[in-house]
């Protein structure tokens, strides 16, 4: 098999009339290993483009690619193949988890379905190292039922799973939404070094764009099934040029004395239904022109690094599909940046 | 104008929950005491797996075996809630304190509709009413937590998160309670709906004049939203003080490092978690339970254990030199 690890091709989702995901294309070249954060509107599609990647959910049109080869048809030893190298952490781990079979389960499954360790003894070792990388104390974990830990350490016994696996790719689906901002650096580190030190690319799906500008080298921001924005953290966390970006990032609460956050007065806000064919944030949208009612504005690419779905910035090339990884930058790029 | 006096609402002394262990009890809820004011925002952070829930559910007495709440009071308006039988504690969940439970918008029940759930809540909890009461019910509830009525008619997938949450909020205060006690109710929320949502709260605490416990680990929204903060660790709530003091002067040493371990917006490659693990709750280090993780601890805090001081005005630590 050749070509890159994951490619997805015009890959759209849709639930009956309503679309999930709309027209993405992206590849995650094992050769480049990245973080990139996808951030966004709860409800843009964010997971469903995780389920995708992972094989999990087939899309409604378009195509996902493992190493060349369509996912759709892939044989029993490439399927294995695949669920070696890709390792996903879910959002809400109360699903994965068998509440009949003891944690220790969902950690010696894998071990053994792998050969990932030559004797009992090495598998212990290894489960238990995995276990203190996010900060947990095997001698507490083993043994228990689900129900019997927080949520927080049942989150985190998914990621230590990830780690013990040593993929190429880990797509996280809010790894860390349940423990306290000293744990998330801690597990987020752990992941960070997987990056830099054994080339693990790594796709961080959050609401926290606090750890995401931390941890990651991209971010991906997905507004109503579309990316809104894309491109080298820094640089669109600083100054984001796309207006949904704008309001996301100027929306974070601020540990701060001042209290300019909640609007106590204010109104209600209630997501209005998105235009059938204009820019999906037109009717949020300040700044807004006669021409964003008329067709979705596609990704223009405004600087080396960074993509924005926006009419002001139709001045900018557009960016053709399935370019997008050349907008994205590299953990090393990234490290010398 | 004279000084308001504070009313307390909720009174919490001595509270303690045990889960039991073949190797030993876990000691989840540490003697635990704090005093709710009416109309107050308490926050409630810590380290995961610090007993925060574990906490919210013993206050409501929903705590399952083999957890056992081993000792304390919790008093609600005068009403002291262990002297309540099984019916009448049945009665208090909703109507004195209702709890949206962590987690609660992915466990409404997904064949049901908005309206049948809410509809449960005021039968489960005996409130008898004729279907046009209980359809005005409804939209009037619905329309407090911001959702258009035409929501009561939808299943749970047809909403978005933020809606979910609202429609959980609703469930919780469909008897109108004087305390709510919401477990993280936004962390699966992005930013701009969260604000929406803890708008919806406020606006539901000044509609209702309740006192809101807020659990959770997000401090910008601790920050924005909560009049004071207890924070939790290994069970025991350490520090308790006015939010203001907390972010800018935190006492004990656990919320100074939680403090500074926040990421920061402004320069990359600066977040760092509290070295070391959380302790073994069945087999806590002796005297502070803090102190192996301690920049300041000293022989003292090996051998005895802080008690619980008052610092200030609603402010207290345990810490022997806070
Ligand atoms: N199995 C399904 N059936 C019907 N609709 C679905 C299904 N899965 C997802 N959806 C809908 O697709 C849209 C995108 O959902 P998705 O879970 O991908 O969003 P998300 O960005 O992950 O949101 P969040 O931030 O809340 O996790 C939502 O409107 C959701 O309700
Ligand atoms: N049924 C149980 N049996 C044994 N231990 C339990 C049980 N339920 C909870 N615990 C333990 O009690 C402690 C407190 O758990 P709790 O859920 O209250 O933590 P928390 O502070 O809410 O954490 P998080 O922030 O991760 O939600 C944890 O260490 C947990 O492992
Ligand atoms: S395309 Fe138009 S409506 Fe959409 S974000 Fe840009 S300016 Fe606003
Ligand atoms: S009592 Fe000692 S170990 Fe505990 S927090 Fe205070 S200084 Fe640190
Ligand atoms: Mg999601
Ligand atoms: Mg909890």
């Amino acid at each position: 098999m050749t070509g890159p690890l994951l490619e997805a091709r015009h890959v759209t989702k849709r639930y009956g009339a309503m679309t999930a995901l709309s027209d993405l294309s992206m590849t995650i070249d094992a050769e480049r290993p990245a973080i990139t954060a996808v951030v966004g509107e709860s409800g843009s599609g964010k997971t469903t483009l995780a389920r995708i990647i992972l094989g999990l959910t087939p899309p409604s049109a378009g195509t996902v690619f493992y190493r060349g080869q369509d996912m759709a048809r892939l044989s029993g030893t490439q399927k294995r193949a695949f669920r070696r190298d890709v390792q996903a952490v879910f959002q809400d781990p109360y699903e994965v988890y068998n509440p009949f079979y003891r944690v220790d389960h969902v950690l010696t499954t894998p071990v053994k379905k792998f050969g990932l360790a030559s004797s009992r003894a090495e598998a212990r070792t290894m489960i238990e190292g995995a276990l203190r990388a996010v900060g947990l104390r095997p001698e507490e974990i083993l043994g228990r039922f689900p129900h019997q830990l927080s949520g927080g350490q049942r989150q985190r016994i998914m990621v230590a799973r990830a780690v013990l696996m040593k993929p190429k790719l880990i797509v996280a689906d809010e790894p860390v939404s349940m423990v306290d901002a000293s744990l998330r650096a801690t597990i987020l580190g752990s992941l960070r070094k997987l990056t830099d030190e054994m080339g693990i690319s790594i796709i961080y799906i959050t609401h926290d764009l606090a750890t995401a500008y931390q941890v990651s080298d991209n971010i991906l921001v997905m507004y109503r099934a579309c990316i809104a924005e894309a491109g080298e953290v820094e640089r669109v966390v600083k100054h984001p040029q796309h207006p949904y970006t704008q309001l996301l990032i100027s929306s974070i609460p601020k540990v701060s004395i001042a209290r300019d956050w909640l609007d106590d007065e204010g109104e209600q806000k209630l997501a209005a239904i998105p235009s059938p064919d204009g820019c999906r944030f037109l009717e949020r949208c300040p700044v807004a022109m006669a021409r964003c009612a008329a067709s979705l504005p596609p990704l223009y690419r405004t600087e080396a690094h960074r993509a924005a779905a926006c009419y002001q910035y139709a001045d900018s090339p557009e960016l053709p599909a399935g370019t997008l990884n050349e907008v994205l930058v590299t953990g090393q790029e990234h490290v010398g940046a | 104008m004279s000084a308001i006096l504070a009313v307390p609402i909720l009174q919490v002394r001595g509270l303690r929950v045990e889960f039991a262990h073949p190797l030993g009890a876990v000691h989840a809820v540490d003697d635990v005491s704090f005093t709710l004011e009416a109309n107050e925002r308490l926050g409630l952070a810590g380290e995961s797996g610090s007993g925060k829930s574990t906490m919210a559910l013993a206050i409501l007495r929903m705590i399952k075996p083999p957890g056992r709440i081993v000792g304390g009071r919790v008093t609600l308006d005068g009403v002291e809630l262990s002297a309540l039988d099984h019916e009448g504690m049945r009665r208090l969940r909703l109507a004195g304190i209702a709890m949206v439970p962590q987690g609660s918008m992915n466990s409404l029940n997904p064949v049901m509709r908005i309206k049948a759930q809410l509809a449960d809540a005021f039968r489960d909890h005996g409130v008898q009413l004729s279907s046009a009461d209980l359809d005005a019910r409804i939209a009037e509830l619905l329309s407090t937590v911001g959702l258009r009525a035409e929501v009561a008619n939808l299943y749970p997938h047809e909403l978005s998160g933020g809606m979910k949450q609202r429609a959980c909020i609703a469930i919780a205060i469909c008897l109108r309670p004087k305390v709510i006690i919401a477990d993280e109710p936004t962390s699966a929320l992005d930013v701009v709906v969260q604000r929406q949502v803890m708008e919806t709260l406020a606006r539901v605490q000044r509609a209702l004049g309740c006192a809101i416990i807020l659990v959770g680990h997000d401090m910008g929204l601790m920050a924005q939203f909560v009049d004071r903060l207890g924070v939790m660790y290994a069970g025991r709530l350490v520090e308790v003080a006015p939010i203001g003091e907390i972010i800018t002067r935190p006492r004990h040493p656990y919320t100074q490092a939680l403090i500074s371990s926040l990421p920061s917006l402004e320069a990359r490659g600066t977040m760092q978690g509290i070295p070391g693990l959380a302790p073994l709750l069945r087999d806590l280090p002796p005297g502070c339970a803090f102190h192996p993780r301690c920049a300041r601890a000293e022989a003292r805090c090996r051998a005895e254990k802080p008690a619980v001081r008052d610092l200030g005005p609603g402010q207290q630590a345990a810490c022997h030199f806070a």
